[in-house]
C-alpha cells in the first residue's frame, strides 16, 4: 500500500491524522500535512483508507 | 432512493455503493449539476483559483445509480411509498433518505431589482463572481461566515469596496467574542468596512439596487448586494406528508430514522436528532455532519435492525479567511465562559477553550490547527463513552 498526499490541495484540517495518527501529522507549521509514513503496514489499512475518505478536499490518495 | 444531490446524498450513495447493495439507487437533485463540494464557493471557486471541475465529487462506483438531476422533490408520499417530483413524475422507494440540505434565508419582500445575490449553489457563484468585479461597490448584508469568507475573496480579487452589516455587535458570532473581534479586525485590517450593531432598513434603486439604507439613517451606495443571512431547511415538499419537523428540519432518532417511518431516514442539515442526553436534539449545519451522517444513514436504511448503528457526531467547522484559518469544534454556543488559553498576535493565532459550569463544551482556533485536533479528540472520546 502506497499513500500520495497532494501537499497543494491540503488544509491542514486533520482529519487524516484523527483518522490515522500511525500515518498521518501535522507539519511543524501546522499549515500542511506530513506524511509519518508513505508505505504502512496493511494492518493500518481500515484506518488508511478512512483517513482518505475524511479529507474535506481529497488529497489523499491511497495505491495498492 | 435519494433525495438531495449534496454532500449528505452524495455520501449516502457512496456508502451503499462501497458496501456492494444490490439494489437499485435514485438520486434526485434540484440542481443540475452532479454533486459538488460548496465550501469553495465563497473562496478558491469564487476567487477562480479553482474551476467547476475541481469542485465536483468524484463518481466513480456510482455507475449503477439513476441520477434525475434538476428536478426538485415536491411531495412525499409516505403511505404509498413515493416520492413526487416538481415535474409530475412520481417514484417509488423501499427506502428513502432525505438529504435535501437547507437553502439560503431570504430577504423579506425584496423589491424585485437586480443588484442581489445569496450564494448556496454552484450558480449563485457564478451569479456572484461575474457581478462582483473590481470597480463594484459591494454590500454584504449578515456577517456570518459565509459573508466573512465572501469579502475576504472579493478583497483578494481587487475589489475595493466592501462593507459588511451585521446586526450583531460583532461579525462570526458563532465562534465567540474574542475570535469574532480578532477576525474584524483583520477584515478591517485588509480594507473591508465592517458595520456591526446596525440593520439593514430597506434598499433604494428603481431597475438595480443603488443603496443599502442603514438603521441609523446612512445609506451605502452599492451595485452588488450579497444577502449572507443564514440558512432555512429545504423542507417544504415534507409539510404535512406525516414526517415529524423540528424547526423545519426532519426529527429523527439515534439511528437516523425519520420518527414514525421504519423505511425513511434523514441526513445532513435537514436532519434533526438525540446527539445525547446532555445535548438533547441538535441539528449541525457543517461539513463534516454531512459526510460522516449520509453514510451511517444510508447503511442504518439497509442494515437489519439489529446492525444499526448510532450516530453521534462532534460539531466541527473550519473557515478561510485571508490567512486566518479559523476552526471551531464542539459546542461553543451552550458555552458560559470563553477563555483565552494561548494567543499569538504576531501569527494571528488564538485558542480559545469553550466551558459551560467545569465542562470543556468546545474550543475555537485561529491559526492553531493542531491544537483544534486535541480538543476534538477530546470532545470525541467524551461523547463516545
Amino acid at each position: 500500500m502506497k499513500i500520495i498526499v497532494d501537499t497543494e490541495l491540503c488544509e491542514a484540517h486533520g482529519d487524516c491524522v484523527l483518522a490515522a495518527p500511525e500515518v498521518f501529522d501535522l507539519d511543524d507549521d501546522e499549515n500542511v500535512v506530513a506524511l509519518l509514513d508513505p508505505s504502512p503496514d496493511e494492518s493500518l489499512r481500515v484506518k488508511v483508507e478512512e483517513a482518505a475518505r475524511m479529507c474535506p478536499v481529497s488529497a489523499i490518495r491511497v495505491e495498492g | 432512493m435519494i433525495v438531495g444531490g449534496g454532500l449528505a446524498g452524495h455520501r449516502a450513495a457512496k456508502a451503499l455503493a462501497d458496501d456492494g447493495f444490490g439494489g437499485k439507487i435514485t438520486l434526485v437533485g434540484d440542481e443540475p449539476h452532479y454533486p459538488y463540494d460548496r465550501p469553495p464557493l465563497s473562496k478558491k471557486r469564487l476567487s477562480g483559483e479553482i474551476d467547476d471541475d475541481a469542485c465536483a465529487y468524484a463518481l466513480d462506483g456510482l455507475d449503477e445509480v439513476e441520477w434525475r438531476l434538476g428536478v426538485a422533490a415536491k411531495r412525499l408520499d409516505l403511505e404509498r411509498r413515493r416520492v413526487v417530483l416538481v415535474d409530475g413524475a412520481e417514484i417509488e422507494y423501499d427506502g428513502l433518505v432525505i438529504a435535501t440540505g437547507r437553502a439560503a434565508r431570504r430577504w423579506p419582500n425584496l423589491p424585485a431589482i437586480e443588484g442581489f445575490h445569496t450564494l448556496r449553489s454552484l450558480d449563485d457563484c457564478h451569479a456572484l463572481a461575474a457581478a462582483a468585479t473590481p470597480g463594484k461597490r459591494v454590500v454584504i448584508v449578515g456577517g456570518g461566515f459565509i459573508g466573512c469568507e465572501v469579502a475576504a475573496t472579493l478583497r483578494g480579487l481587487g475589489v475595493d469596496q466592501v462593507t459588511i452589516v451585521e446586526l450583531a455587535d460583532q461579525v462570526l458570532g458563532p465562534v465567540g467574542s474574542e475570535a469574532g473581534v480578532r477576525a474584524a479586525a483583520v477584515h478591517r485590517g485588509n480594507g473591508v468596512d465592517v458595520r456591526s450593531g446596525v440593520s439593514v432598513a430597506g434598499f433604494d434603486g428603481q431597475d438595480r439596487v443603488e443603496a443599502v439604507r442603514l438603521s441609523d439613517g446612512e445609506a451605502l451606495a452599492a451595485e452588488v448586494v450579497l444577502l449572507a443571512l443564514g440558512s432555512v431547511p429545504n423542507s417544504e415538499w415534507l409539510a404535512d406528508c406525516g414526517l415529524e419537523l423540528a424547526a423545519g428540519a426532519v426529527l429523527c432518532d439515534e439511528y437516523c430514522f425519520a420518527v414514525g417511518a421504519d423505511d425513511v431516514v434523514a441526513a445532513g442539515d435537514i436532519a434533526a436528532w438525540p446527539l445525547s442526553d446532555k445535548h438533547g436534539v441538535v441539528s449541525i449545519e457543517h461539513w463534516t455532519n454531512a459526510r460522516d451522517m449520509g453514510p451511517t444513514a444510508a447503511r442504518n436504511l439497509v442494515a437489519p435492525p439489529a446492525d444499526r448503528k448510532p450516530y453521534t457526531s462532534v460539531p466541527t467547522f473550519w473557515s478561510d479567511q485571508y490567512d486566518l484559518k479559523i476552526k471551531s469544534c464542539g459546542f461553543v454556543k451552550g458555552a458560559d465562559r470563553l477563555t483565552i488559553v494561548d494567543e499569538d498576535p504576531e501569527k494571528n493565532a488564538l485558542v480559545v477553550e469553550a466551558h459551560r459550569g467545569d465542562t470543556l463544551v468546545g474550543a475555537i482556533t485561529i491559526n492553531r490547527n493542531r491544537a483544534l485536533l486535541g480538543y476534538r479528540r477530546k470532545l470525541e472520546e467524551e461523547l463516545s463513552s
